[in-house]
């Protein structure tokens, strides 16, 4: 029955991610269907359609800045953020949403602070004195932890989908690990610098090129050492919006250690755990997550995993995503999730272009013969 | 003014797919001033990687202008909006709605203008990219006017170019379906 229960919740999962109502209905067909399906492959004026169509569906919705806003859900749960005036709101429903209101602000969010400032002090202060890593249980989160025979015990990478500062919290509640992260200022910055104190992390700034050569380094003498903690690393190095999973950074993939990856999935009914850092300051971000019903979350430790030896690190990080994406419920996106803050590179178009140019000269004739 | 805009489209555009597509609009309105810039749109990755994506871009906005509002995108989307039975039997006297068959085609920014063979040549490498000599390119955009001009004047006229796509399904083509 246990395997059951899991199956129901991964359907459960799988239900709210890919329901999503759209804009548009996309076509699914990639370039060489209908460009070299039609016509021989030879250039026709109509393949300028084929582009400008699928421009202006990217226009009109694409799968890759939708992963850096909350996850729009198929009903509502009472929570104003999570409505963007898409749901018709009957009378009914509005005094139950203020009931709502009441219940969150005035009951659950005041009892939430003082726990949280106690916390607070608590860590700063025994992380100053004591050198233990106290959990903050100041948001009521609910857990379930599946499969803890493969939690990492000596050394190796841990490698999980990333969603907000929280997975760190989940995650340390239920283990001890080394940190690899980017360096925050503000609050969370001060809690980093607590952590810091306690065990070895790594913190670096992610516009740093030379960074991150010291940090692949750091990493591979930290897990020569069997007597220290695993390292925690989401390769995806941005806070994604748990509806996929997008590209994992090879740097920890091809260290050469033992990888255990971990999926976590948190159920968008009760409070939206995602931290959108370009929109909300991590303030904010808490005074959201203490405002939710609850953070419900499910946490699945997979069996490790190890580079083949044909492998490339490209390769076997793919192999990882997708073993995660599988487990949480969550489609694979091959787009990199620093494209929150970045432009695309001009490669990629420049791909896209010989990719044409291959199936017009190899099937057609560039040179002679019909056009049509 | 969503109002206003859904009255121009006649009514089988539905208040839902307004208010979708609004949304959407202020989303990638990261100045947060009602208005998109093309760095709005080159911030779109599948668009921004599309070869043509750059005309794209230029086909929402104005004549001369850095900026294009809620209205403006509205129009350059309708036109990609599939032809409705019940639209196909409205009155033949009446305006021609934004996404009729020959307005597809005739849409000036959208579509490359074919009347000379700069524009052509211009259109295919952007699609080609470096991929292709000059020689060889230029070759293939006078072939491509060669086969379509049917009065001999060296470029091809609106009727020309209708002509050569009639085989090819334009409304399926150049239509996306938006769900209600």
């Amino acid at each position: 029955s246990k395997t059951n229960q899991q199956q129901q919740e991964q359907q459960l999962y799988k239900h709210y991610s890919f329901i999503h109502a759209g804009i548009i209905q996309r076509e699914e067909t990639s370039m060489e269907e209908e460009i070299a399906g039609r016509h021989q492959g030879c250039f026709n004026l109509a393949d300028v359609m084929y582009f400008s169509k699928r421009g202006c569906e990217a226009v009109a919705e694409d799968e890759v800045t939708r992963r850096f806003s909350s996850e729009e859900l198929v009903s509502w749960n009472l929570l104003s953020r999570t409505n963007a005036n898409l749901h018709h709101v009957s009378w009914q429903l509005s005094v139950v949403w203020v009931t709502g209101i009441l219940i969150r602000y005035c009951l659950l969010m005041p009892f939430r602070i003082c726990l949280a400032v106690f916390s607070i002090l608590l860590l700063v202060l025994a992380t100053t004195v004591v050198g233990q890593f106290p959990n903050g249980r100041w948001v009521s989160y609910f857990y379930g932890c599946h499969c803890r025979e493969n939690r990492p015990q000596e050394g190796g990478i841990c490698v999980a989908n990333h969603t907000s500062p929280l997975d760190v919290l989940i995650l340390a509640t239920d283990g001890c690990y080394s940190l690899v992260g980017q360096a925050h200022g503000g609050f969370l910055g001060l809690i980093q610098k607590s952590c810091m104190q306690t065990s070895r992390h790594v913190l670096f700034d992610r516009s740093e090129m030379k960074d991150r050569h010291l940090v692949r380094k750091k990493i591979r003498e930290h897990i020569a050492d069997k007597a220290k903690l695993p390292i925690l690393i989401f390769p995806e190095g941005t806070c994604i919006n748990n509806t996929s999973v997008m590209m994992f950074k090879k740097g920890s993939f091809e260290v050469g250690g033992t990888i255990h990856p971990v999926a976590i999935k948190y159920d968008p009914r009760f409070g939206d755990a995602f931290w959108n850092s370009t929109k909300y300051s991590m303030m904010t971000y808490i005074f959201n997550l203490m405002t939710s019903w609850a953070i419900v979350c499910n946490v699945w430790y997979l069996p490790p995993m190890v580079k083949e030896e044909e492998e490339d690190a490209v390769h076997f990080a793919n192999r990882v995503k997708a073993v995660i994406a599988a487990r949480g419920g969550m489609s694979v996106l091959p787009w990199d999730g620093g494209l929150k803050r970045k432009k695309v590179k001009e490669s990629f178009k420049e791909e896209q272009q010989k990719k044409y140019c291959q199936i017009v000269i190899e099937n057609g004739s560039v040179g002679n013969g019909n056009v049509y | 003014m969503l109002i206003c805009v859904s009255s121009f489209f006649f009514s089988s555009v539905s208040h839902s797919q307004i208010t979708r597509l609004y949304s959407r609009f202020t989303s990638l309105d990261k100045g947060e001033n009602g208005t998109l810039s093309r760095e709005d749109f080159q911030r779109i990755p599948e668009l921004a990687i599309n070869p043509l994506g750059d005309r794209i871009i230029n086909a929402f906005f104005p004549e001369g202008e850095d900026q294009v509002n809620f209205r403006g995108f509205m129009r350059t989307l309708a036109h990609f909006r599939p032809i409705e039975d019940n639209e196909k039997s409205k009155d033949q006297n009446g305006p021609e709605p934004l996404n009729s068959r020959s307005n597809k085609l005739h849409c000036k920014k959208c579509e490359p203008s074919y009347r000379s063979n700069y524009f052509s040549f211009f259109v295919l490498r952007m699609m080609v990219g470096v991929n292709i000599s000059d020689e060889q390119l230029g070759s293939i955009a006078d072939r491509t006017i060669q086969e379509a001009d049917q009065d001999g004047d060296s470029a091809i006229s609106f009727a020309e170019f209708v002509k050569v796509l009639e085989k090819v399904d334009v409304e399926q083509k150049m239509s996306i379906r938006f769900l209600h």
